[in-house]
């Protein structure tokens, strides 16, 4: 008999805790059954960002305007049309569509600017039937007159402000650029927080050396990207009440089974799934299933945080850099052709 | 009264069409100004599934000229449907020969006119009678409206009567005074219009109908014997038109409460001198008619409303009897008939009656032409026609509202006359384009009637430029119904705004103002400093009239609450807290009603943020304190400068200073014929920022100024000259050309020609090494730069010009070393157009003729008061010349056969004068190349030495050659116009030239819509993009002209992008121009109509290259006579999918959130269009071979590439 995958994140039961992460694969109900179909315990659609809403909507009225009452024989340029549909409804539908077609649980996400924008699309988002809200918090402190503090309030002040206004269970994805990290993630909890998403992965500057323009990127997740999720997991686990979701550089089996054992709720996945196609799911999952029975494990829920900080021989191994075991063990005669990732000529 | 009475705020187009939609079932449209709106609001409302007045969608369809409409109606009409369609002008003069054929069949329908002006000596898009007096004989009834209301009603009453009678009917009011005067009316209801159309006529409509199960002929061919009396049989139906009429506006009053009658009198019952008047005039005439009645005087008016059939019973009927003399006024002109129209169906009318017996005294008649072209018209001018009427011998063929010094027509008007009555406020705004004023004071008006008793009307003058015009809005409100059918006069003004500071410098914003009126500044000074700040004569007049002065920085307010340069809903709030027509709060929330419903559906941020700005702005308004007199050193600035030529400074300047009303007929030429090369006069300085060069970083490109959409970026190359002539202002840089050592360049703005539209600094490729964004040319803002740049400019004018015998003109750098000869445009910023027209000048124009086909082009090229062609140091420059829309490729070949025949002439004449001008200098000249520009210029010496010989010959021969002799340089014709022109109305004689073989040469200004009217859709729009009468998306894709006319083999195509590839762009004008047979040149051309940032305007074009959405190719039929393949490609095969570029582009955008399924479906196929197109391409210029191995992207351009070819 296999070992039972069940899992619980947010208040919901899950049946694995395998769950696709905020992602453009969640724009196409096709994908999300095919996601359903490998196994997906849950779904956590791709963000509302107001940001987008708000550029689309001041964009269209601007480009609307253009010569608009200039010219005797030109009132306007375009023909006014009923709806433009520049607002958060085309998401909310789907996210409509998505609960009906779907049979797992919908979690819908949120990225928002504004104190007013993140309670209000929160409130849509409930309303259109997400059975839980991850929200998405990306700021990037670049005001050298910020303080660390204000940067921390601000978190703070949105997550209490939607959790007053909501009632289904809440998420909170963010980085792990806190001064004190294990704090925050007690202060999310205190503001309402039912789980933490660890960690966020932004979008990055690049530039382009020919044209030398600034472009953003965001390249897909390696499997050593999870390394500091399962840290912090690791850390965590046990000493906040929040759930706890890992996400970035979740590819494998085993990339999953480290996180459980650190102590994650579920682990997400996007990177793998857009590489490998929904259905690589299954192959994690059935990875998982293997693993666990060959190891004796009779479930998920056994073996979540048994390798925690708090759970191991040695809690230090997460709380430190570990630099000098590294250097004693680096024995091995040094190829740089063969580390992944080195600058080749 | 029945339900049909709720009040509603509309322009008089929208009252027409409101009807007009709900009668019909099939609408044939074509966009013209100013009936445009009609056919779009009918386009609008049948997409958005509205029905008529039997539940059912009309049929709308565009066609591709007013004669294809009139065709497609005529077409409809017979197979048994209710049509319709809307016109003007040149488009109604389309519709004759079908209009005569419609009514000899007595076929009901309607068109509706927005009257507008015949283009004779000039176009004209304003409004007067020429265009429907031009349709009197077709057989169509013809109903007038004289203001918004009755564009409404009447209009009704056309569609019922038609029914009644089967006369069709064409029903008019004047073109902007009435189509775009915004008004209050009652609307008519469903029922009204259901009481007053009778099915059973549309059944016997249908039963008339073709059809094959009850087949008839119609539309036979009859001979002497028989045509006569057919002709007659139908006269009875046309008798009985006014009785049907009159019946029909009886059953009207009865639903509706508002009576008409075929002549409206008004007026003293016992008066003794009367007006006769037809449209909006009527207005002004009936507030004279009431003023002066109250004083006693004994006048009336007669408001013709039924024209044709004109009824001479019920004209005469409704004279009083007292009548002793009668002024008729039209508002067209008949030259060389003994009267107007109008006079002489009056005069006929009479004299016939006085001949029965009927009348026992024939009145004293005369005849005026009032209006021509939107001339005002107003109380004071029809004072001074009842005036006349009371002289003992007044005067006959009058003039009003001009002062005609030539023949001595006009009356003198006293201008203190007003009937303006004071219960009414009166406000004008001065705004400009971009800044929201009209779409504020159309708010306005409607919260005004929607919030209040009051009636409101709103009317609106814009300039004739496209980029940084101004706006003047006149509105007025009181508590009686307005009918002032004119503008808000010199001192009548309670309240002026001013929404752009600038402005006071070069426009006499207070002369409207009446004493002690409010004056709203929009000052980015406070109320404590802005009395320095303002120009000398503005103080004296705010002194001198006692105004009061408010001041808002409605700038500061929009930016704080991101938007940018839209000051309206600001100045808005402003208007009603000092206007006081509403209490405040009421006010301002009617305000956010408003901006809710204008922009609550483009999204929540832009309703947030103009609620912001409405929140902010009280805080900012302060009243001045006037000081007691005149103080600081701003002067206003002449219109033009002090040295500009006489005719400019003479009539020109008035024009520019928004005088030319009280220019005299005196001051104009006889026969439209304008000097060339005033835009540099016009010295507009709309830019906020502008363009700087940094020598330190140039790269010699001269993108900037090829791509410059306004000829305000130059360049020149020249010999080192001494530093210290120049101004301290003045840069320059060595020159890098191995063959030319030591020259120096420069790269120079005009400051005060610049739009700041960006593109310059787009496209330049040269980026400092320290810090990146700055760029070899950057936007800076004008007031830190201006002094300095004006200095620069003026030197830079004076150093010399390059040679074009020595510069390589068919190249980038040659070509922008020449001086344009289109300069300063009134275009849109950033417009895609204009710079192939300046590429042009620079490589041909001193010898080019163009032929240019009505659209944004000739607007921009030739509407008054300046135009943007010029002339070289030599006086030499395009010649040009714009005749209609649909007949420009006519027009251009005309002038080529008369170029030919010249040529052809000149030679024999010479061969037959060779001894008296000398053998060798004759053959020289008839044997002469003239392939490149140093052998044209020895042409021209040749020339100009033969003309010196001729002078001093006295004989006949001598002269006439002397008359021809310019022939004998190579000339070129240019005939251009937009893809409206080409594709569409212009295309059976563009086909038909390019048929002909000879030397013409096609540029298609290609914006894939009919931008100049606003958007509508044309054959070249793509599909999946929407445009006017393509709201939901164009559903076909756009017609490849370029393969057209490749097809006839010896016609050289090239299909180029300025902005994707500059030196094909170049090539393809040499080798066309080089051509000796007919040329087609397609140049897309982006436009504010696309829906994209227009700052990237050229660099925006290099997607859609690469997307495939318009590869470039060139057809080149010399190659296919060497025996080469002819067609060749010129972009690469597609390497981005077209969602990448229309992503961008709002066009499409729009389609893709509003109806993603439809846009999906769109976009597939235009995909599929893309990929097709390539591959017929491909086939037709040999099968292009790819390396294998070799990366897709990023691969180097093949070794001797021309310069400038990547973007």
């Amino acid at each position: 008999m296999s070992a039972d995958l069940r899992t619980t994140y947010l208040g919901l039961e899950l049946a694995n805790p395998l769950v696709p992460s905020a992602s453009t694969l969640s724009s196409r109900i096709d994908t999300l059954k095919r996601l359903e179909d490998a196994g997906a315990a849950a779904v956590v659609m791709q963000s509302l960002f107001e940001e987008q809403i708000e550029h689309d909507e001041v964009q269209t009225h601007r480009v609307l305007e253009v010569g608009v009452e200039s010219f005797a024989e030109a009132a306007s340029f375009f023909p006014e049309l009923e709806e433009y549909n520049t607002g958060p409804d085309e998401y909310l539908r789907h996210l409509e569509a998505c609960k009906r077609e779907l049979g797992i649980p919908v979690i819908g996400s949120l990225n928002g600017v504004s104190d007013g924008g993140w309670v209000r699309y929160a409130k849509l988002i409930q309303e259109a039937g997400a059975d839980a809200l991850e929200l998405n918090v990306y700021f990037i402190a670049a005001d050298p007159q910020e303080t660390g503090f204000l940067v921390e309030k601000r978190y703070l002040d949105l997550v209490s402000s939607v959790r007053e206004n909501v009632s289904i269970p809440l998420a909170v994805k963010v980085g792990p650029y806190f001064s004190s990290m294990a704090n925050m993630a007690q202060r999310f909890a205190e503001a309402g927080a039912d789980g933490l998403v660890l960690f966020n992965r932004f979008v990055q500057p690049d530039i382009d050396l020919e044209r030398l323009e600034v472009e953003s990127s965001l390249h897909l997740s390696t499997s050593d990207e999870l390394l500091l999720g399962l840290r912090w997991i690791a850390i965590l686990h046990g000493r906040v009440r929040t759930s706890l979701a890992a996400t970035t550089g979740v590819h494998t089996a085993e990339d999953a089974l480290k996180l459980l054992l650190a102590g994650a709720d579920v682990t997400m996945m996007a990177s793998a799934l857009f590489r490998h196609g929904p259905e690589h799911l299954r192959v994690v999952l059935d990875g998982i299933t293997t693993w666990l029975d060959a190891h004796g494990y009779a479930s998920v829920e056994q073996m979540k945080g048994s390798m925690s900080q708090r759970s191991v021989e040695d809690p230090i191994a997460f709380a430190r850099s570990n630099y000098m075991q590294m250097l004693v063990n680096y024995t091995s005669p040094y190829d740089w052709r063969e580390i992944p990732g080195s600058v080749q000529a | 009264m029945t339900a049909s009475g709720t009040r509603i705020t509309v322009d008089g187009n929208e009252a027409a069409a409101r009807i007009a939609h709900r009668l019909s079932e099939v609408i044939a449209i074509y966009p013209i100004t100013p009936s445009s709106t009609m056919g779009e609001l009918a386009d609008a409302w049948s997409a958005a599934g509205r029905t008529n007045l039997w539940d059912a969608v009309p049929e709308v369809i565009e066609m591709q000229s007013e004669a294809g409409a009139a065709g497609a109606l005529h077409g409809a009409l017979q197979a048994g449907s209710l049509c319709t369609t809307f016109t003007a002008s040149q488009g109604l003069l389309l519709m004759i020969p079908n209009m005569y054929k419609i009514a000899g069949e007595l076929t009901p329908a309607v068109i509706h006119v927005a009257a507008r002006t015949i283009a004779t000596h000039a176009l004209s898009i304003f409004g007067d009678h020429s265009d429907v007096m031009a349709v009197r004989p077709t057989g169509w009834a013809m109903l007038a409206s004289s203001d918004v209301q009755e564009a409404q009603d009447l209009a009704a009453i056309a569609h019922a009567a038609t029914l009644e009678c089967r006369v069709p009917f064409l029903h008019f009011f004047d073109g902007f005074r009435t189509s775009h005067e915004v008004n209050v009316i009652v609307a008519l209801g469903d029922d009204a219009l259901r009481a007053l159309v009778d099915d059973h006529l549309v059944r016997a409509h249908r039963d008339r109908a073709l059809s094959p199960d009850r087949p008839v002929l119609r539309g036979s061919a009859q001979n002497p014997d028989v045509f006569f009396q057919a002709r007659e049989a139908s006269t009875p139906f046309h008798a009985i038109v006014p009785q049907v009429v009159q019946w029909t506006m009886d059953r009207f009053a009865e639903l509706t409460g508002r009576a008409y009658h075929l002549f409206d009198y008004s007026g003293a019952p016992d008066a003794e001198r009367v007006v006769v008047v037809m449209g909006s005039g009527n207005g002004a005439v009936r507030e004279t008619v009431d003023a002066l009645v109250e004083r006693g005087e004994k006048v009336g008016v007669v408001a013709v409303r039924l024209f044709r059939p004109f009824s001479a019973g019920a004209f005469v009927a409704s004279l009083p009897s007292s009548v002793r003399a009668i002024a008729v006024l039209d508002r067209t002109k008949e030259p060389g008939a003994p009267g107007e129209p109008l006079y002489q169906d009056v005069v006929t009318a009479l004299a016939e009656r006085v001949a029965e017996g009927a009348l026992t005294v024939m009145p004293r008649v005369i005849g005026g032409r009032y209006g021509l072209s939107s001339k005002e018209f107003d109380p004071a001018m029809a004072k001074a026609v009842f005036d006349e009427l009371a002289k003992d011998t007044p005067k006959n063929h009058f003039t009003v509202g001009i002062v005609d010094d030539v023949s001595r027509t006009s009356l003198d008007v006293d201008r203190s006359f007003t009937t303006e009555p004071d219960d009414v406020v009166r406000a004008v705004f001065y705004g400009l384009g971009a800044d929201g004023t009209v779409s504020a004071n159309k708010s306005s008006v409607k919260i005004i009637a929607e919030n209040t008793d009051l009636h409101a009307q709103g009317y609106f003058v814009y300039d004739s430029k496209k980029s940084g015009s101004t706006t003047i809005s006149h509105l007025r409100f009181g508590p009686k119904p307005i009918r002032s059918t004119y503008l808000i006069g010199s001192g009548r003004a309670s309240f002026v705004a001013c929404h752009q500071f600038h402005f006071l410098e070069r426009l006499d914003v207070l002369d409207v103002a009446a004493p002690g009126a409010t004056f709203l500044l929009n000052s980015p000074f406070g109320a404590e400093t802005v009395w320095e700040r303002l120009p000398v004569e503005v103080q004296r007049l705010i002194l001198e009239k006692g105004l009061r002065l408010f001041v808002v920085d409605a700038q500061k307010v929009a930016g704080e609450a991101g938007l940018g340069a839209r000051v309206n809903t600001i100045l808005q709030t402003c208007f009603f807290a000092l206007a006081a027509v509403l209490p405040r709060e009421d006010a301002i929330g009617a305000i956010k009603r408003s901006i809710e419903k204008s922009y609550g559906k483009r999204g929540r941020a832009v309703v947030e943020q103009n609620f912001a700005a409405v929140d902010a702005t009280l805080e900012q308004l302060h009243e001045v304190v006037v000081p007691e007199k005149v103080s600081g050193g701003v002067h206003t600035v002449p219109p033009v400068p002090d040295e500009a030529p006489d005719f400019v400074k003479r009539v020109t300047a008035a024009m520019i200073a928004g005088k030319g009303d009280l220019l005299p007929v005196s001051a104009f030429p006889v026969d439209g014929t304008f000097p060339t090369g005033t835009a540099t006069w016009e010295r507009r300085s709309i830019a906020h920022e502008i363009p700087i060069w940094d020598p330190e970083i140039c790269i010699d490109c001269a993108k900037c100024a090829l791509v410059c959409p306004h000829a305000a970026i130059r360049m020149k190359v020249f010999e080192p000259i001494e530093a210290d002539h120049a101004p301290a202002s003045f840069k320059h840089k060595d020159w890098r050309d191995r063959d030319n050592p030591g020259m120096w360049m420069t790269i120079q703005v005009a400051p005060d020609d610049c739009t700041g539209c960006g593109v310059c600094v787009d496209v330049c490729p040269a980026k400092s090494k320290e810090v990146v964004k700055h760029r070899a040319i950057d936007m800076e803002p004008k007031a830190d730069h201006l002094d300095d740049e004006r200095a620069a400019w003026d030197f830079f004018l004076g150093v010399p010009p390059a040679d074009r015998r020595e510069v390589k003109v068919a190249s980038i750098k040659g070509s922008q070393m020449l001086e344009p000869l289109f300069e300063f445009s009134g275009a849109c910023a950033g417009c895609g157009e204009t710079p192939y027209l300046k590429l042009l000048s620079q490589m041909y124009g001193d010898r080019i003729m163009v032929a240019n086909a009505t659209g944004c082009s000739s607007i921009y090229g030739g509407n008054l008061p300046t135009t943007p062609w010029s002339k070289d140091a030599e006086g030499r420059g395009p010649a040009w010349s714009n005749s209609l829309f649909e007949d420009n490729a006519e027009f251009g070949l005309g002038m080529r056969l008369s170029l030919d025949h010249q040529l052809a002439y000149a030679r024999t004449s010479l061969e037959r004068l060779a001894a008296t001008v000398g053998e060798e200098h004759a053959r020289a000249i008839l044997d002469a190349s003239q392939d490149d520009e140093a052998q044209i210029a020895e042409q021209r010496g040749r020339v100009a030495e033969l003309k010196r010989i001729l002078e001093t010959s006295p004989g006949d021969e001598e002269r006439n050659l002397l008359a021809v002799a310019d022939a004998l340089v190579r000339k070129s014709v240019w005939i251009v116009g937009g893809d409206g022109w080409a594709y569409d109305i212009g295309f059976g004689g563009l086909d038909h030239v390019l048929a002909s073989g000879r030397d013409v040469n096609v540029l298609v200004l290609d914006t894939q819509v009919y931008s100049n009217t606003g958007g509508q859709a044309s054959k070249a729009t793509p599909r999946g993009a929407v445009a006017k009468f393509a709201a939901a998306g164009k559903r076909t894709g756009r017609k490849d002209l370029g393969l057209f006319a490749a097809a006839y083999g010896n016609v050289y195509v090239g299909q180029i992008a300025m902005g994707a590839d500059n030196a094909q762009t170049v090539k393809a004008l040499a080798e066309a121009e080089s051509w000796p047979g007919p040329s087609l040149l397609i140049a897309y051309s982006t436009c504010i109509a696309h829906g994209i940032d227009m700052s990237t305007s050229m660099t925006h074009q290099t997607e859609a290259v690469k997307t495939g959405f318009w590869p470039l190719w060139r057809y080149d039929p010399r190659l296919a006579v060497d025996g080469q393949r002819p067609m060749q490609l010129d972009s690469k095969a597609p390497s981005l999918r077209l969602a990448e570029f229309q992503s961008k582009e709002a066009r499409f955008a729009m389609l893709e959130r509003a109806r993603p399924e439809a846009y999906a479906e769109l976009q597939a196929l235009a995909q599929a269009d893309a990929e097709e197109r390539w591959r017929l391409y491909e086939q037709l210029a040999g099968v292009e071979r790819h390396a294998p191995g070799q990366p897709e992207n990023g691969h180097r351009e093949a070794p001797g590439q021309e310069e400038g070819t990547e973007s």
